[in-house]
Protein backbone atom coordinates (compact mmCIF):
# COMPACT_ATOMS: atom_id res chain seq x y z
CA UNK A 1 0.00 0.00 0.00
CA UNK A 2 1.77 3.24 -1.26
CA UNK A 3 1.82 6.50 1.33
CA UNK A 4 -1.03 8.24 -0.27
CA UNK A 5 -3.13 5.36 -0.22
CA UNK A 6 -2.23 5.19 3.63
CA UNK A 7 -3.20 8.72 4.43
CA UNK A 8 -6.17 8.25 2.54
CA UNK A 9 -7.79 5.85 4.38
CA UNK A 10 -6.09 7.80 7.91
CA UNK A 11 -8.28 10.63 6.69
CA UNK A 12 -11.80 8.65 5.98
CA UNK A 13 -11.17 6.95 8.98
CA UNK A 14 -11.04 9.91 11.40
CA UNK A 15 -13.63 12.07 9.76
CA UNK A 16 -16.26 8.86 10.08
CA UNK A 17 -15.29 8.69 13.80
CA UNK A 18 -16.45 12.28 14.14
CA UNK A 19 -20.27 11.04 14.60
CA UNK A 20 -19.11 8.37 16.77
CA UNK A 21 -17.03 9.92 19.39
CA UNK A 22 -17.67 13.57 19.20
CA UNK A 23 -21.71 13.43 21.19
CA UNK A 24 -19.55 11.59 24.14
CA UNK A 25 -16.98 14.61 24.05
CA UNK A 26 -20.14 16.93 24.07
CA UNK A 27 -21.65 15.43 26.62
CA UNK A 28 -19.07 15.48 28.43
CA UNK A 29 -17.51 18.95 28.15
CA UNK A 30 -20.96 20.56 27.83
CA UNK A 31 -21.78 19.29 31.25
CA UNK A 32 -19.32 21.67 32.63
CA UNK A 33 -20.82 24.65 30.67
CA UNK A 34 -22.96 27.45 32.92
CA UNK A 35 -26.60 27.44 31.66
CA UNK A 36 -25.97 31.09 29.47
CA UNK A 37 -23.35 29.36 27.58
CA UNK A 38 -24.80 25.70 26.71
CA UNK A 39 -25.48 26.09 23.48
CA UNK A 40 -22.28 27.69 22.22
CA UNK A 41 -20.43 26.03 19.67
CA UNK A 42 -17.42 26.10 21.25
CA UNK A 43 -15.53 22.89 22.06
CA UNK A 44 -14.88 23.52 25.82
CA UNK A 45 -16.37 25.81 28.21
CA UNK A 46 -14.58 28.90 28.71
CA UNK A 47 -14.84 28.29 32.14
CA UNK A 48 -15.40 25.20 33.84
CA UNK A 49 -18.34 24.72 36.16
CA UNK A 50 -18.66 22.39 38.06
CA UNK A 51 -22.28 23.56 39.82
CA UNK A 52 -24.68 21.54 37.13
CA UNK A 53 -22.63 18.55 38.58
CA UNK A 54 -23.51 19.78 42.07
CA UNK A 55 -27.24 20.46 40.83
CA UNK A 56 -27.64 16.86 39.70
CA UNK A 57 -27.41 15.93 43.59
CA UNK A 58 -29.85 18.33 44.75
CA UNK A 59 -32.50 18.28 42.21
CA UNK A 60 -33.19 14.55 42.65
CA UNK A 61 -31.70 11.70 44.61
CA UNK A 62 -29.46 11.33 42.44
CA UNK A 63 -27.03 8.67 44.87
CA UNK A 64 -30.31 6.53 45.33
CA UNK A 65 -30.89 6.45 42.01
CA UNK A 66 -27.60 5.41 41.23
CA UNK A 67 -27.24 2.85 43.80
CA UNK A 68 -31.09 1.54 42.62
CA UNK A 69 -29.27 0.69 39.09
CA UNK A 70 -26.17 -0.50 40.14
CA UNK A 71 -27.60 -3.07 42.72
CA UNK A 72 -30.56 -4.51 40.13
CA UNK A 73 -27.95 -4.52 37.45
CA UNK A 74 -25.71 -6.25 40.01
CA UNK A 75 -27.84 -8.51 40.97
CA UNK A 76 -29.82 -9.61 37.30
CA UNK A 77 -26.22 -10.17 36.34
CA UNK A 78 -24.94 -12.73 39.18
CA UNK A 79 -28.64 -14.22 38.86
CA UNK A 80 -28.38 -14.80 35.14
CA UNK A 81 -24.91 -15.95 35.28
CA UNK A 82 -26.43 -19.07 38.11
CA UNK A 83 -29.74 -19.69 36.11
CA UNK A 84 -28.47 -19.68 32.72
CA UNK A 85 -24.94 -21.56 33.15
CA UNK A 86 -26.80 -24.77 35.23
CA UNK A 87 -29.28 -25.00 32.30
CA UNK A 88 -27.14 -24.30 29.68
CA UNK A 89 -24.87 -26.83 31.46
CA UNK A 90 -27.65 -29.52 31.85
CA UNK A 91 -28.85 -29.01 28.62
CA UNK A 92 -25.16 -29.40 26.90
CA UNK A 93 -23.49 -32.31 28.72
CA UNK A 94 -26.30 -34.46 29.81
CA UNK A 95 -28.57 -36.95 28.36
CA UNK A 96 -32.62 -36.54 29.91
CA UNK A 97 -35.54 -37.48 28.99
CA UNK A 98 -37.33 -34.70 27.24
CA UNK A 99 -34.20 -32.80 26.66
CA UNK A 100 -34.93 -31.76 23.12
CA UNK A 101 -38.64 -30.30 23.81
CA UNK A 102 -37.77 -28.58 26.67
CA UNK A 103 -34.77 -26.80 25.20
CA UNK A 104 -36.73 -26.25 22.03
CA UNK A 105 -39.73 -24.49 24.51
CA UNK A 106 -37.09 -22.62 26.24
CA UNK A 107 -35.85 -21.20 22.96
CA UNK A 108 -39.22 -20.27 21.68
CA UNK A 109 -39.12 -17.91 24.12
CA UNK A 110 -36.08 -15.92 21.98
CA UNK A 111 -38.82 -15.04 19.58
CA UNK A 112 -40.90 -12.73 22.21
CA UNK A 113 -39.55 -9.97 22.90
CA UNK A 114 -40.22 -8.08 26.36
CA UNK A 115 -42.76 -5.68 24.70
CA UNK A 116 -44.92 -8.29 23.99
CA UNK A 117 -45.49 -9.00 27.40
CA UNK A 118 -45.37 -6.12 29.17
CA UNK A 119 -49.34 -5.90 29.10
CA UNK A 120 -49.71 -8.76 31.02
CA UNK A 121 -46.90 -8.58 33.09
CA UNK A 122 -47.62 -5.29 34.04
CA UNK A 123 -50.92 -6.95 35.79
CA UNK A 124 -49.54 -9.83 37.40
CA UNK A 125 -46.82 -7.88 39.33
CA UNK A 126 -50.17 -5.49 40.05
CA UNK A 127 -51.82 -8.25 41.47
CA UNK A 128 -49.41 -9.30 42.99
CA UNK A 129 -48.37 -5.67 44.82
CA UNK A 130 -44.93 -5.69 43.31
CA UNK A 131 -45.38 -2.22 41.12
CA UNK A 132 -43.67 0.58 42.14
CA UNK A 133 -41.03 -1.65 43.39
CA UNK A 134 -37.75 -3.48 41.88
CA UNK A 135 -39.10 -6.89 41.44
CA UNK A 136 -40.12 -6.58 38.20
CA UNK A 137 -36.90 -4.85 37.18
CA UNK A 138 -35.26 -8.07 38.91
CA UNK A 139 -37.31 -10.62 37.93
CA UNK A 140 -38.23 -10.38 34.45
CA UNK A 141 -34.90 -10.06 32.87
CA UNK A 142 -33.08 -12.38 35.43
CA UNK A 143 -35.78 -15.35 34.10
CA UNK A 144 -37.17 -13.81 31.29
CA UNK A 145 -36.40 -13.31 27.82
CA UNK A 146 -32.71 -11.59 28.42
CA UNK A 147 -32.16 -14.64 30.56
CA UNK A 148 -33.40 -17.50 27.86
CA UNK A 149 -30.57 -16.04 25.08
CA UNK A 150 -27.95 -16.48 28.15
CA UNK A 151 -28.88 -19.82 28.32
CA UNK A 152 -28.85 -20.36 25.04
CA UNK A 153 -25.05 -18.88 24.64
CA UNK A 154 -24.21 -20.89 27.64
CA UNK A 155 -25.35 -24.43 26.52
CA UNK A 156 -23.55 -23.40 22.84
CA UNK A 157 -20.32 -22.71 24.97
CA UNK A 158 -20.72 -25.87 27.09
CA UNK A 159 -21.18 -28.74 23.85
CA UNK A 160 -17.96 -27.53 22.49
CA UNK A 161 -16.29 -28.80 26.36
CA UNK A 162 -14.26 -32.27 25.62
CA UNK A 163 -16.19 -35.11 26.80
CA UNK A 164 -12.98 -36.74 28.13
CA UNK A 165 -12.24 -34.06 31.11
CA UNK A 166 -15.67 -34.77 32.71
CA UNK A 167 -15.01 -38.89 32.11
CA UNK A 168 -11.44 -38.09 34.31
CA UNK A 169 -13.55 -36.73 36.87
CA UNK A 170 -16.00 -38.85 37.27
CA UNK A 171 -13.23 -41.56 37.82
CA UNK A 172 -11.81 -39.71 40.50
CA UNK A 173 -15.37 -40.02 41.85
CA UNK A 174 -16.69 -36.77 41.17
CA UNK A 175 -20.46 -36.58 40.99
CA UNK A 176 -22.46 -34.37 38.25
CA UNK A 177 -22.97 -30.95 40.43
CA UNK A 178 -19.33 -31.47 41.32
CA UNK A 179 -18.14 -31.59 38.16
CA UNK A 180 -19.88 -28.62 37.19
CA UNK A 181 -18.67 -26.22 39.74
CA UNK A 182 -15.40 -28.06 39.37
CA UNK A 183 -14.97 -28.65 35.79
CA UNK A 184 -16.97 -27.09 33.55
CA UNK A 185 -17.98 -23.72 35.01
CA UNK A 186 -14.13 -22.39 35.38
CA UNK A 187 -13.67 -23.55 31.84
CA UNK A 188 -16.59 -21.33 30.33
CA UNK A 189 -15.27 -18.34 32.05
CA UNK A 190 -14.85 -16.46 28.39
CA UNK A 191 -18.78 -17.54 27.70
CA UNK A 192 -19.84 -16.21 31.47
CA UNK A 193 -17.89 -12.84 30.79
CA UNK A 194 -19.71 -12.13 28.10
CA UNK A 195 -22.72 -13.06 29.59
CA UNK A 196 -22.28 -11.00 32.24
CA UNK A 197 -20.72 -7.85 30.12
CA UNK A 198 -24.35 -8.43 28.32
CA UNK A 199 -26.44 -8.67 31.01
CA UNK A 200 -24.88 -5.99 32.68
CA UNK A 201 -25.87 -3.77 30.01
CA UNK A 202 -29.07 -4.65 28.99
CA UNK A 203 -29.97 -3.74 32.96
CA UNK A 204 -28.33 -0.84 33.08
CA UNK A 205 -30.16 0.38 29.67
CA UNK A 206 -33.25 -0.92 30.66
CA UNK A 207 -36.02 1.86 29.62
CA UNK A 208 -39.22 0.77 29.11
CA UNK A 209 -40.09 -1.37 32.59
CA UNK A 210 -38.92 1.00 34.73
CA UNK A 211 -41.01 4.00 32.83
CA UNK A 212 -44.14 1.13 33.10
CA UNK A 213 -43.70 -0.04 36.88
CA UNK A 214 -42.03 2.63 38.75
CA UNK A 215 -43.50 5.75 39.84
CA UNK A 216 -41.46 6.58 43.46
CA UNK A 217 -38.14 9.39 42.55
CA UNK A 218 -36.80 7.11 45.17
CA UNK A 219 -37.20 4.30 43.05
CA UNK A 220 -35.90 5.25 39.76
CA UNK A 221 -33.13 4.08 37.93
CA UNK A 222 -30.98 6.16 36.32
CA UNK A 223 -32.24 6.10 32.44
CA UNK A 224 -35.48 7.09 34.16
CA UNK A 225 -33.80 9.62 36.62
CA UNK A 226 -32.15 11.11 33.52
CA UNK A 227 -34.83 12.35 31.87
CA UNK A 228 -36.32 14.61 35.07
CA UNK A 229 -33.98 16.97 35.11
CA UNK A 230 -36.61 20.36 34.24
CA UNK A 231 -36.82 23.54 35.31
CA UNK A 232 -40.28 24.81 36.76
CA UNK A 233 -41.13 24.58 33.29
CA UNK A 234 -40.46 21.63 31.75
CA UNK A 235 -38.10 22.88 30.25
CA UNK A 236 -34.88 21.03 30.10
CA UNK A 237 -31.73 22.17 32.30
CA UNK A 238 -29.59 20.70 29.62
CA UNK A 239 -26.12 21.02 31.39
CA UNK A 240 -27.71 19.04 34.73
CA UNK A 241 -28.81 16.44 32.53
CA UNK A 242 -25.62 16.12 30.79
CA UNK A 243 -23.72 16.04 33.94
CA UNK A 244 -25.94 12.88 34.87
CA UNK A 245 -25.18 12.01 31.67
CA UNK A 246 -21.93 11.97 32.16
CA UNK A 247 -22.11 9.95 35.33
CA UNK A 248 -24.29 7.22 33.78
CA UNK A 249 -21.86 6.58 30.86
CA UNK A 250 -18.52 7.28 32.22
CA UNK A 251 -18.00 4.53 34.21
CA UNK A 252 -19.10 1.85 31.80
CA UNK A 253 -16.66 3.49 29.40
CA UNK A 254 -13.63 3.66 31.43
CA UNK A 255 -14.63 -0.53 31.96
CA UNK A 256 -14.73 -0.74 28.57
CA UNK A 257 -11.61 0.78 27.47
CA UNK A 258 -9.64 -1.00 29.46
CA UNK A 259 -11.38 -4.48 28.88
CA UNK A 260 -12.23 -3.51 25.32
CA UNK A 261 -11.08 -6.78 23.56
CA UNK A 262 -13.66 -8.83 26.01
CA UNK A 263 -16.27 -6.53 25.49
CA UNK A 264 -16.37 -6.42 21.66
CA UNK A 265 -15.82 -9.65 21.77
CA UNK A 266 -18.04 -10.70 24.09
CA UNK A 267 -20.95 -8.46 22.93
CA UNK A 268 -19.94 -9.42 19.23
CA UNK A 269 -20.50 -13.03 19.87
CA UNK A 270 -23.61 -12.72 22.47
CA UNK A 271 -25.10 -10.44 19.36
CA UNK A 272 -24.36 -13.16 17.23
CA UNK A 273 -26.14 -16.09 19.00
CA UNK A 274 -29.51 -13.85 19.67
CA UNK B 1 -33.40 -56.30 56.08
CA UNK B 2 -31.75 -53.01 56.03
CA UNK B 3 -28.87 -54.04 53.86
CA UNK B 4 -30.96 -55.39 51.27
CA UNK B 5 -33.13 -51.94 50.84
CA UNK B 6 -30.26 -50.18 50.75
CA UNK B 7 -28.56 -52.49 48.13
CA UNK B 8 -31.86 -51.31 46.22
CA UNK B 9 -31.45 -48.18 46.97
CA UNK B 10 -27.97 -47.64 45.51
CA UNK B 11 -29.41 -49.88 42.24
CA UNK B 12 -31.90 -47.45 41.95
CA UNK B 13 -29.76 -44.37 42.12
CA UNK B 14 -28.03 -45.36 39.00
CA UNK B 15 -25.24 -42.86 37.72
CA UNK B 16 -27.53 -42.00 35.26
CA UNK B 17 -30.51 -41.74 36.82
CA UNK B 18 -28.62 -39.15 39.22
CA UNK B 19 -27.35 -37.68 36.26
CA UNK B 20 -31.07 -37.08 34.71
CA UNK B 21 -32.12 -36.05 38.61
CA UNK B 22 -29.06 -33.14 38.26
CA UNK B 23 -30.40 -32.07 34.94
CA UNK B 24 -34.30 -31.79 36.30
CA UNK B 25 -32.61 -29.29 39.05
CA UNK B 26 -30.31 -27.54 37.11
CA UNK B 27 -33.11 -26.59 34.26
CA UNK B 28 -35.72 -25.84 36.36
CA UNK B 29 -34.90 -21.96 37.22
CA UNK B 30 -34.60 -21.33 33.71
CA UNK B 31 -37.88 -23.44 32.98
CA UNK B 32 -39.61 -22.28 35.35
CA UNK B 33 -38.53 -18.31 34.40
CA UNK B 34 -39.39 -19.09 30.59
CA UNK B 35 -42.97 -20.43 31.38
CA UNK B 36 -43.52 -17.85 33.80
CA UNK B 37 -42.23 -14.67 32.12
CA UNK B 38 -42.54 -15.87 29.22
CA UNK B 39 -45.48 -17.92 27.69
CA UNK B 40 -47.52 -17.27 30.80
CA UNK B 41 -47.74 -13.73 29.55
CA UNK B 42 -47.85 -14.60 25.68
CA UNK B 43 -51.17 -16.54 26.27
CA UNK B 44 -52.56 -14.18 28.79
CA UNK B 45 -51.70 -11.06 26.20
CA UNK B 46 -53.80 -12.78 23.47
CA UNK B 47 -56.98 -13.13 26.29
CA UNK B 48 -56.56 -9.63 27.36
CA UNK B 49 -56.94 -8.41 23.22
CA UNK B 50 -60.41 -10.40 23.68
CA UNK B 51 -61.30 -7.74 26.38
CA UNK B 52 -62.34 -4.54 26.89
CA UNK B 53 -60.09 -3.23 30.05
CA UNK B 54 -59.46 0.02 31.73
CA UNK B 55 -57.75 -0.01 34.57
CA UNK B 56 -58.72 3.49 35.93
CA UNK B 57 -62.67 2.86 35.06
CA UNK B 58 -61.29 -0.29 36.86
CA UNK B 59 -63.99 -2.60 33.96
CA UNK B 60 -62.86 -5.67 32.88
CA UNK B 61 -65.33 -7.45 29.83
CA UNK B 62 -65.07 -10.07 27.30
CA UNK B 63 -65.76 -8.35 23.98
CA UNK B 64 -64.45 -11.11 21.48
CA UNK B 65 -62.75 -9.59 18.13
CA UNK B 66 -63.60 -6.27 19.34
CA UNK B 67 -60.19 -4.86 19.89
CA UNK B 68 -59.37 -6.43 16.55
CA UNK B 69 -62.10 -4.58 14.34
CA UNK B 70 -60.85 -1.41 16.55
CA UNK B 71 -57.28 -1.95 15.00
CA UNK B 72 -58.59 -2.53 11.55
CA UNK B 73 -60.29 0.92 12.27
CA UNK B 74 -57.90 2.67 13.79
CA UNK B 75 -57.08 6.06 11.48
CA UNK B 76 -53.63 5.54 13.77
CA UNK B 77 -52.49 2.25 12.60
CA UNK B 78 -51.16 2.98 9.07
CA UNK B 79 -49.45 5.60 9.74
CA UNK B 80 -48.02 3.52 12.76
CA UNK B 81 -46.73 0.71 10.61
CA UNK B 82 -45.61 3.03 7.75
CA UNK B 83 -43.36 4.45 10.48
CA UNK B 84 -42.24 1.23 12.11
CA UNK B 85 -41.35 0.38 9.00
CA UNK B 86 -39.89 3.26 7.72
CA UNK B 87 -37.59 3.25 10.73
CA UNK B 88 -37.05 -0.87 10.54
CA UNK B 89 -35.68 -0.28 6.92
CA UNK B 90 -33.53 2.60 7.35
CA UNK B 91 -31.86 1.69 10.14
CA UNK B 92 -30.80 -1.73 8.45
CA UNK B 93 -30.21 -0.40 5.31
CA UNK B 94 -27.90 2.41 7.19
CA UNK B 95 -26.42 0.48 9.12
CA UNK B 96 -25.38 -2.95 7.55
CA UNK B 97 -24.04 -0.45 4.83
CA UNK B 98 -22.07 1.81 7.33
CA UNK B 99 -21.16 -1.36 9.07
CA UNK B 100 -19.68 -2.71 5.95
CA UNK B 101 -17.39 0.54 5.15
CA UNK B 102 -15.98 0.25 8.78
CA UNK B 103 -15.17 -3.78 8.65
CA UNK B 104 -13.35 -3.14 5.12
CA UNK B 105 -11.92 -0.25 6.08
CA UNK B 106 -10.83 -1.82 8.93
CA UNK B 107 -9.44 -5.07 7.56
CA UNK B 108 -6.65 -3.05 5.70
CA UNK B 109 -3.43 -3.17 6.61
CA UNK B 110 -2.96 -0.26 8.65
CA UNK B 111 -1.41 0.11 11.39
CA UNK B 112 -4.10 1.47 14.84
CA UNK B 113 -6.93 0.11 13.20
CA UNK B 114 -7.27 -1.41 17.01
CA UNK B 115 -7.86 2.29 18.37
CA UNK B 116 -10.17 2.97 16.12
CA UNK B 117 -11.78 0.09 16.10
CA UNK B 118 -12.10 0.82 20.10
CA UNK B 119 -13.40 4.23 19.22
CA UNK B 120 -16.06 3.36 16.25
CA UNK B 121 -17.33 0.77 19.26
CA UNK B 122 -17.37 2.98 22.03
CA UNK B 123 -21.30 3.90 21.35
CA UNK B 124 -22.35 0.58 22.08
CA UNK B 125 -21.26 0.88 25.43
CA UNK B 126 -22.28 4.09 26.54
CA UNK B 127 -25.53 4.23 28.37
CA UNK B 128 -28.65 4.44 26.10
CA UNK B 129 -30.37 7.08 27.41
CA UNK B 130 -27.28 9.31 28.18
CA UNK B 131 -26.61 8.52 24.11
CA UNK B 132 -30.00 9.51 23.07
CA UNK B 133 -30.09 13.00 25.69
CA UNK B 134 -26.79 14.24 24.14
CA UNK B 135 -27.96 13.89 20.49
CA UNK B 136 -31.57 15.20 21.58
CA UNK B 137 -28.96 18.27 22.66
CA UNK B 138 -27.19 18.48 19.52
CA UNK B 139 -30.34 18.31 17.44
CA UNK B 140 -31.85 21.25 19.34
CA UNK B 141 -33.37 24.28 17.02
CA UNK B 142 -30.56 25.90 18.05
CA UNK B 143 -28.41 23.15 19.60
CA UNK B 144 -24.79 22.08 18.54
CA UNK B 145 -25.17 20.69 15.05
CA UNK B 146 -27.20 23.49 13.89
CA UNK B 147 -24.73 25.78 15.34
CA UNK B 148 -22.12 23.91 12.86
CA UNK B 149 -23.78 24.33 9.95
CA UNK B 150 -24.10 28.30 11.00
CA UNK B 151 -20.77 28.68 10.94
CA UNK B 152 -20.35 27.26 7.22
CA UNK B 153 -23.84 29.65 5.88
CA UNK B 154 -26.19 26.55 6.26
CA UNK B 155 -29.12 26.82 7.77
CA UNK B 156 -30.33 23.56 9.57
CA UNK B 157 -33.44 22.89 9.95
CA UNK B 158 -35.24 22.56 13.38
CA UNK B 159 -34.09 18.45 13.06
CA UNK B 160 -36.63 16.48 15.93
CA UNK B 161 -39.49 19.20 15.60
CA UNK B 162 -40.11 19.08 11.80
CA UNK B 163 -42.07 16.11 9.81
CA UNK B 164 -39.50 16.01 7.00
CA UNK B 165 -36.79 15.29 9.37
CA UNK B 166 -37.35 13.34 12.70
CA UNK B 167 -37.37 10.05 11.56
CA UNK B 168 -34.29 10.26 9.77
CA UNK B 169 -32.92 11.91 12.96
CA UNK B 170 -33.73 9.24 14.88
CA UNK B 171 -32.42 6.20 12.63
CA UNK B 172 -29.17 8.08 12.65
CA UNK B 173 -28.93 8.08 16.08
CA UNK B 174 -29.37 4.93 16.45
CA UNK B 175 -27.50 3.88 13.53
CA UNK B 176 -24.45 5.18 15.44
CA UNK B 177 -25.40 3.53 18.46
CA UNK B 178 -25.15 0.09 17.36
CA UNK B 179 -23.00 -0.08 14.12
CA UNK B 180 -20.24 -1.04 15.98
CA UNK B 181 -21.42 -4.60 16.52
CA UNK B 182 -22.37 -5.01 13.16
CA UNK B 183 -19.30 -4.05 11.96
CA UNK B 184 -17.27 -6.39 14.50
CA UNK B 185 -19.14 -8.76 12.91
CA UNK B 186 -18.50 -8.03 9.48
CA UNK B 187 -14.83 -7.80 10.38
CA UNK B 188 -14.66 -11.15 11.55
CA UNK B 189 -16.47 -12.41 8.30
CA UNK B 190 -14.00 -10.70 6.03
CA UNK B 191 -11.26 -12.46 8.42
CA UNK B 192 -12.11 -15.46 6.98
CA UNK B 193 -12.48 -14.89 3.51
CA UNK B 194 -9.22 -16.90 2.04
CA UNK B 195 -6.40 -14.75 0.82
CA UNK B 196 -6.03 -17.05 -1.72
CA UNK B 197 -9.40 -16.40 -3.21
CA UNK B 198 -8.56 -12.77 -3.75
CA UNK B 199 -5.10 -13.80 -5.25
CA UNK B 200 -6.69 -15.69 -7.50
CA UNK B 201 -9.39 -13.30 -8.47
CA UNK B 202 -6.49 -10.68 -9.04
CA UNK B 203 -4.49 -12.68 -11.17
CA UNK B 204 -7.08 -13.59 -13.61
CA UNK B 205 -7.50 -9.60 -13.83
CA UNK B 206 -10.62 -9.23 -11.54
CA UNK B 207 -10.43 -5.42 -10.22
CA UNK B 208 -10.77 -4.60 -6.44
CA UNK B 209 -14.86 -4.06 -6.79
CA UNK B 210 -15.10 -7.01 -8.68
CA UNK B 211 -13.29 -9.09 -6.31
CA UNK B 212 -15.50 -7.59 -3.46
CA UNK B 213 -18.81 -7.97 -5.61
CA UNK B 214 -17.81 -11.60 -7.00
CA UNK B 215 -16.10 -13.31 -3.86
CA UNK B 216 -16.23 -11.21 -0.68
CA UNK B 217 -19.94 -10.52 -0.45
CA UNK B 218 -21.02 -13.62 -1.11
CA UNK B 219 -18.57 -15.53 1.27
CA UNK B 220 -20.08 -13.41 3.89
CA UNK B 221 -23.38 -13.20 3.13
CA UNK B 222 -24.67 -15.62 5.51
CA UNK B 223 -23.40 -12.57 8.19
CA UNK B 224 -25.18 -10.05 6.49
CA UNK B 225 -28.56 -12.23 6.54
CA UNK B 226 -27.63 -12.78 10.50
CA UNK B 227 -26.98 -9.13 11.20
CA UNK B 228 -29.83 -7.80 9.36
CA UNK B 229 -32.36 -9.60 11.11
CA UNK B 230 -30.91 -9.44 14.47
CA UNK B 231 -30.85 -5.48 13.41
CA UNK B 232 -34.69 -5.56 12.10
CA UNK B 233 -35.86 -7.64 15.14
CA UNK B 234 -33.96 -5.10 17.76
CA UNK B 235 -35.40 -2.20 15.88
CA UNK B 236 -38.94 -3.34 16.31
CA UNK B 237 -38.09 -2.62 19.74
CA UNK B 238 -37.30 1.28 19.50
CA UNK B 239 -39.02 2.90 22.70
CA UNK B 240 -36.35 5.09 24.56
CA UNK B 241 -35.00 6.72 21.76
CA UNK B 242 -38.81 7.70 20.72
CA UNK B 243 -39.84 9.02 24.15
CA UNK B 244 -36.76 10.83 24.56
CA UNK B 245 -36.39 12.40 20.86
CA UNK B 246 -39.57 13.02 19.53
CA UNK B 247 -42.54 11.46 22.08
CA UNK B 248 -43.78 9.78 18.62
CA UNK B 249 -44.06 13.70 17.41
CA UNK B 250 -44.47 15.42 15.07
CA UNK B 251 -47.91 14.66 14.47
CA UNK B 252 -47.29 10.70 14.62
CA UNK B 253 -44.51 10.66 12.05
CA UNK B 254 -42.35 8.74 14.61
CA UNK B 255 -45.00 6.79 16.63
CA UNK B 256 -43.58 3.19 16.06
CA UNK B 257 -45.50 0.47 17.32
CA UNK B 258 -44.51 -0.35 20.51
CA UNK B 259 -44.67 3.68 21.52
CA UNK B 260 -47.84 3.29 20.30
CA UNK B 261 -48.65 0.35 22.43
CA UNK B 262 -47.07 2.09 25.34
CA UNK B 263 -49.50 5.32 24.97
CA UNK B 264 -52.54 3.15 24.48
CA UNK B 265 -51.52 0.60 26.99
CA UNK B 266 -50.17 2.76 29.84
CA UNK B 267 -51.15 6.46 29.22
CA UNK B 268 -54.88 6.05 27.57
CA UNK B 269 -54.78 3.43 30.24
CA UNK B 270 -56.74 1.22 27.13
CA UNK B 271 -54.87 -2.31 28.52
CA UNK B 272 -57.17 -4.70 26.14
CA UNK B 273 -56.43 -2.25 22.83
CA UNK B 274 -52.46 -2.52 24.31
CA UNK B 275 -52.89 -6.45 24.69
CA UNK B 276 -53.88 -6.37 20.91
CA UNK B 277 -51.40 -4.24 19.81
CA UNK B 278 -48.77 -6.44 21.58
CA UNK B 279 -50.86 -9.56 19.27
CA UNK B 280 -49.83 -7.59 15.92
CA UNK B 281 -46.02 -6.76 17.32
CA UNK B 282 -45.57 -10.40 17.93
CA UNK B 283 -47.30 -11.11 14.37
CA UNK B 284 -44.73 -9.15 12.89
CA UNK B 285 -41.93 -10.99 14.83
CA UNK B 286 -43.15 -13.95 14.19
CA UNK B 287 -43.52 -13.26 10.13
CA UNK B 288 -40.15 -11.89 10.05
CA UNK B 289 -38.10 -15.19 11.74
CA UNK B 290 -40.05 -17.40 9.01
CA UNK B 291 -39.38 -15.26 6.30
CA UNK B 292 -35.42 -15.68 8.51
CA UNK B 293 -35.58 -19.20 7.81
CA UNK B 294 -37.21 -19.09 4.17
CA UNK B 295 -34.18 -16.93 3.01
CA UNK B 296 -31.71 -18.79 4.76
CA UNK B 297 -32.64 -22.00 2.77
CA UNK B 298 -32.54 -20.09 -0.35
CA UNK B 299 -30.31 -17.18 -0.46
CA UNK B 300 -27.37 -17.77 1.60
CA UNK B 301 -24.01 -18.64 0.00
CA UNK B 302 -23.05 -22.20 1.39
CA UNK B 303 -23.84 -21.95 5.30
CA UNK B 304 -21.07 -24.00 7.02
Amino acid sequence: MSNKTKLFLYGVLLVLCIPFVFPTWWMITSSFKPNSEIFSPSLLPSSWSFEPWRQVFTMQPFAQQYWNSAYIAVVVTVGTLVVASMAGYAFARIRFRGQNFLFLLVLTGLLIPSEVTIVPLFRIFNSLGLVDTHWPLILVPMLGPPSVLATFIMRQFFITLPGELEEAARMDGLGRPAIFRRIALPLARPALGAVAIFTFLHSWNLYLEPVVYISSQTKYTLPQALTQFTDAYQGQLWNVQLSAASMTAIPVLIVFVIAQRQFIEGLAHTGLKG
Amino acid sequence: MTVGSSLTRRRYWTTRRRDQLTAYVFITPALLGALAFVFLPLVLVVWYSLHEWNVLADTFNFVGAENYRKLADDPNVPAVLRATAFFSIGLVVLNLALALLLAVLLNQKLRGTTVFRVLFFSPVVVSLLAWTIVWGFLLQDNGGLNGMLDAVGIDGPNWLRSGGTAMVSVVIVQVFKNVGLNMVLFLAALQGVPVSLHEAARTDGAGPWRVFRSITLPLISPTILLTSIITVVGSLQVFAQISVLTQGGPGNSTTVLVYYLYQQAFQFHAFGYGATLSVLLFGIVLALTVLQWQMRKRWVFHEQ
